[in-house]
């Protein structure tokens, strides 16, 4: 050791233990939120109010213009709504879409599902999914909707075809990028119990890589959902009972603006309650009851 | 357990047999550029209720041998066999403790992750693997904590319940690979005397991975320590004598030495040609 002149030692002090610890001066170590930050803190809640000013926005704007034929006030909207859902076709026109939509929707993640098993089971299988994901992903369904036609004629069919070209991509390609994430741990864990094949897609690749499956769900439902209004707008006129599409087109034809706006806003309830009810639900359930999203 | 190891034993044979017998095992893995030798013919036995370490610097292939033992890795030459059958697949008679915490399966309670292996194998009836499970649980403290999901708990609890899970298979050996390496000194030493004390209550077989030498010395019953590139069998060595209390005392030290001069035997050599070449 060097002369402590030259280079500073600490000083030397004198050791201190307390015998009794006392915590009482500062009260409670958990305190409540108050009332308010409580009710901001809800998702909710601020998301509401933000509709709401929207909403306003709106009407004020509808009622400085003064044209109901170009932009229709919020609350003509409202009332057009209120009364294409009880005395209007309405209902009638969103069970048409949505059970179409079901069907093709359905369709399409089996479909995801029978691709991805292959691609997780066998090379060729992993190139004919990323050759076709590259090739028919960037495609937009409603460009496939004149050979639908040509093929399936003026109905359900064609419709359910288009819809089916939305979800596989999307749904096939994220399953297949979860599958690939699934960390090499939790794999020979899963080997380790004996689990092979078939079960040990189901037991651990599947729920292991669930955040990506159930985001690759919400991307096809919303491809799904677009893709049919696109094609109901553009025939709806031949099925005997058209979709939410064709109920949209039908009003703007007949120049009832209010009742196009109406035709829109349920088209963004549907999704909004699909979104927030359906799939926010599922998501609460699984993924974040399991820590594996925030 | 040691009844049951002796019984599938050859009777021939007078002495002890192995319950898990590695016999001049070469493994080799490929990177994208290279083939690596990661061990090159590797003999050990380990008896039943052995606490067997494999000890060694990175690069000695100690993990690489648990994964061949476990299964996931073929030899290119040798074999591996466990009471008398040569292993050539994972299986639940090998239950593994993985280093990682992210061996637990997220989806399932503490009490699920227990019970997902026993179920799964069908090697226990159904009506028992409820009981077993808590039963294993219990034994590592963590029952109040049955129906919470793995992303609550710490990282000492999360490979408690990795353990509980593999001991409530009642595997023919225990394989741990590092198990307590990513956790904090505290809940290490706590760990390794909980593990202690789980195998004076059951005298399972465990074979334990690490590149500490205290914690080779504490766990184990007997030390096997690898050179590394490639991983070859350098010395083996007993350390049944010693638990936490023995630490620090003259023997321990001793070894401790001992093993630390085997491990750096080349560097010492290397530095001592060094400083020849300066005198």
């Amino acid at each position: 050791m060097a002369d402590p002149r030259e280079k500073p030692l600490p000083p030397l002090r004198l050791e201190i233990e307390n015998k009794s610890l006392e915590s009482g001066q500062i009260g409670e170590v958990q305190v409540p939120l108050s009332a308010w930050e409580r009710v901001v803190n809800l998702d909710w809640v601020r998301r509401l109010a933000i509709l709401v000013i929207l909403a306003l926005a709106w009407e004020i704007y509808g009622r400085h213009l003064q044209n109901p034929l170009m932009v229709p006030t919020f609350s003509n909207m409202v009332t057009a709504l209120w009364d294409a859902t009880v005395h209007g076709p309405l209902l009638e026109r969103i069970y048409t879409s949505i059970r179409v939509l079901l069907i093709g929707y359905a369709c399409g993640v089996g479909l995801a599902a029978v691709f991805t098993a292959l691609a997780v089971s066998t090379r060729v299988g992993t190139d004919l999914l990323s050759t076709l994901t590259a090739m028919f992903n960037p495609l937009p369904a409603i460009a496939l909707l004149p050979l639908a036609l040509l093929w399936f004629g003026l109905g359900v069919p064609s419709l359910v075809f288009v819809i089916i070209h939305s979800v596989l991509w999307a749904v096939a390609l994220n399953t297949h990028s979860g599958f690939l994430s699934v960390s090499e741990t939790m794999r020979m864990a899963g080997q380790n119990y004996g689990l092979r094949g078939v079960r040990f897609v189901v037991h651990v690749l599947m729920p292991a890589a669930f955040p990506a499956i159930l985001a690759g769900l919400k991307i096809g439902w919303a491809f799904a959902w677009r893709t049919l209004i696109a094609a109901e707008l553009v025939f709806g006129v031949s099925s005997r009972s058209g979709g939410l599409g064709w109920f949209i087109f039908e009003n703007r034809n007949q120049l009832e603006t209010a009742y196009v706006f109406a035709g829109l806003t349920a088209v963004i309830i549907i999704g909004l309650l699909v979104e927030s009810v359906i799939f926010r639900n599922i998501e609460v359930r699984t993924v974040r009851k399991w820590g594996m999203q925030h | 357990m040691n009844a049951t190891a002796v019984d599938s034993g050859n009777p021939a044979a007078g002495g002890p047999v192995p319950l898990l017998s590695v016999d001049g095992v070469t493994l080799q893995y490929k990177t994208r550029d290279h083939l690596v030798t990661a061990t090159y013919r590797v003999s050990f036995d380990v008896f039943p209720a052995d606490r067997f370490v494999l000890l060694g610097p990175s690069g000695c292939g100690k993990s690489t041998l648990l994964k061949g033992v476990g299964g996931f890795m073929k030899p290119v030459e040798g074999t591996m066999r466990l009471k008398g059958r040569v292993i050539d697949a994972p299986g639940p008679d090998r239950m593994m403790v993985f280093q990682e915490f992210d061996q637990l399966m997220p989806w399932k309670t503490v009490l699920a992750n227990v019970m997902f292996p026993m179920r799964v194998s069908g090697a226990f009836p159904r009506n028992e693997i409820r009981d077993r499970a808590m039963a294993a649980i219990e034994k590592v403290g963590l029952s109040k904590f049955r129906d919470v999901h793995p992303h609550m708990l710490s990282g000492g609890m999360k490979q408690r319940v990795a353990i509980a899970r593999a001991m409530a298979m009642e595997p023919d050996i225990l394989l741990m690979d590092e198990p307590y390496a990513a956790l904090d000194a505290l809940t290490r030493r706590q760990m390794q005397e909980e593990l202690l004390q789980l195998w004076d209550d059951t005298r399972f077989a465990v074979l334990f991975v690490t590149h500490s030498i205290e914690e080779a010395i504490i766990v184990g019953s007997r030390i096997l320590v690898l050179s590394p590139h490639p991983g070859r069998v350098k010395a083996e060595l007993n350390a049944h004598q010693f638990t936490h209390t023995e630490q620090g005392s003259a023997e321990f030290m001793d070894l401790h030495r001992r093993i630390h001069n085997m491990l750096f035997a080349e560097r010492l050599e290397a530095q001592a040609i060094k400083e020849a070449g300066h005198g």
